[in-house]
């Protein structure tokens, strides 16, 4: 069973529907029993990232995400669910993440317009089953005004360019991040979940 | 690169698809699921759906179908029509969509906007604005299905839209809606050199060029209905033509 973190708003529906053409049973939960007890977790992404901590931890999920992911259990962040994971935040103040991995999250730069809306194509980095059968650059469907920056290029399995380099996948050992929204990506979407699945199975 | 948009806008009344020529002559045309599902595997890059009717008996009916949307494609939608408090933005994306546009509901109360924004955050909101040219580049916002002139400058209210926090424009040309003679270059220019968020032109398209014409000229995105409802254009053709001409549209390889 995997545990999608529903703290709150925001359409999460189509992540289970995904999930459901891959045989894969989600739950929304909030519960740290659920989470403790999942397989798998994941991290879904809406709204901005000072509600989406303040919710995480209101809900004291915080302690309970770090102590699951430290004792190897693979979780999945998906749009500002990624960005949680990077140790901090500038998206309107100055704000902790999870701290999971190394790095932060900045604006866009306004040279483009913002939200970077739309699907753009995917460049591979570092060597990952993530990115197995999938052909050099695809397209994946972004929407988001904040990304992330300075972070390991050890991690980087794939980035987009949006008024610079923006890391789309990053994984990290059984941590795994994508910008995009794989369950939003057509079938390559799908294949990418599939391939997250496999991986972690 | 960022590939530019092309979205199908599908009207759906107590469950159906329905297309009318400027808000009149509504016709019945399809089931909303089957014909998502074939836009879909045609290469729609996203889909809209307005609630024509949005009466409250008929609200439930019409968060079904975004349900069942929701479940049976995997690419991003839309939905409009209706949308009056944060209850009701919280309730369509609660059933599967990704964005909710609003359109007469801001013009009364703009801070629905900001609230929205601030609660759902920006990328889901998408301000729609119906406009109408009153005089020679004077274009003004129309509400009530295009009845009422609300006497405000839509350049202007595409610019406070954006400062209030929404993620995306739809700029409605009334004056070309279901005309067929091409989107309102002008008007999606004007908006497109004001704001820096994304804008999806709307109304008028009735052959290729008319896509082509209004990509080039500052429009991230743009939305046709009947063309694509009676088989006028196929997606995979018109997007070959728009590659052919130097836009970037995405193509999945099979």
């Amino acid at each position: 069973m995997i545990a999608i973190i529903d703290y709150g708003a925001g359409n999460i529906k189509s992540l289970q529907f995904a999930l459901a053409k891959l045989n894969k049973e989600s739950v929304l939960t909030t519960d740290p029993q659920v989470i403790r007890n999942a397989s798998s977790i994941i991290l879904p992404g809406v709204g901005a990232f000072k509600d989406a901590m303040d919710a995480i931890n209101k809900i004291g999920l915080s302690d309970v995400i770090k102590q699951e992911v430290q004792a190897g259990k693979p979780i999945l962040g998906i749009c500002l669910g990624m960005q949680l994971f990077y140790d901090k935040s500038y998206e309107d103040g100055d704000w902790d993440g999870l701290g999971l991995l190394k790095g932060n999250v900045s604006r866009i730069k306004e040279t483009v317009k913002v939200p970077h809306m739309g699907w753009n194509t995917i460049t591979k980095h570092n060597k990952s089953l993530l990115t197995l059968h999938l052909p050099d650059d695809f397209y994946v469907y972004f929407v988001h005004s904040y990304a992330v920056e300075e972070l390991e290029e050890a991690t980087l399995v794939g980035s987009t360019e949006y008024g610079g380099r923006i890391p789309a996948i990053v994984q990290q050992g059984n941590i795994t991040g994508m910008q995009f929204h794989p369950e939003k990506s057509g079938d390559i979407g799908i294949q990418l979940l599939a391939n997250y699945e496999e991986m972690i199975s | 690169m960022l590939a530019k948009r092309i979205i199908p806008c599908l009207d759906v009344d107590k469950g159906r698809v329905v297309k009318g020529k400027k808000f009149q002559n509504i016709q019945d045309v399809d089931d909303p699921v089957a014909l998502a599902k074939r836009y879909n595997e045609a290469g729609a890059d996203e889909l809209v759906f307005y609630d024509i009717t949005a009466s409250n008996e008929e609200r439930d009916i019409f968060l079904d179908v975004v349900e069942q949307v929701a479940k049976e494609i995997a690419i991003p939608f839309t939905v409009g029509g209706g949308i009056r408090t944060v209850e009701d933005i919280h309730q369509v994306l609660r059933s599967g969509a990704d964005k909710v546009s609003i359109n007469s509901a801001a013009v009364t109360n703009p801070q629905l906007i900001k609230d929205a924004a601030l609660k759902f955050g920006s990328q889901c909101i998408v301000l729609s604005i119906d406009a109408k040219e009153v005089a020679p580049n004077q274009w003004n916002v129309f509400t009530k299905g295009g009845r009422y002139d609300t006497g405000i400058d839509a350049i202007q209210w595409a610019k406070q839209g954006e400062e209030l926090g929404a993620g995306e424009l739809v700029i409605n040309a009334m004056d070309s809606d279901g005309e067929k003679d091409g989107y309102n270059i002008s008007l999606t220019k004007a908006i497109a050199d004001t704001v820096n968020i994304p804008i999806v032109a709307s109304g008028g398209a009735g052959i290729k060029e008319h896509f082509l014409a209004v990509l080039e000229q500052g429009a991230d995105a743009a939305l046709a209905a009947s063309v694509f409802h009676y088989d006028e254009i196929q997606i995979p053709d018109l997007k070959i033509y728009l590659q052919e001409n130097n836009i970037i549209v995405r193509r999945e390889r099979k």
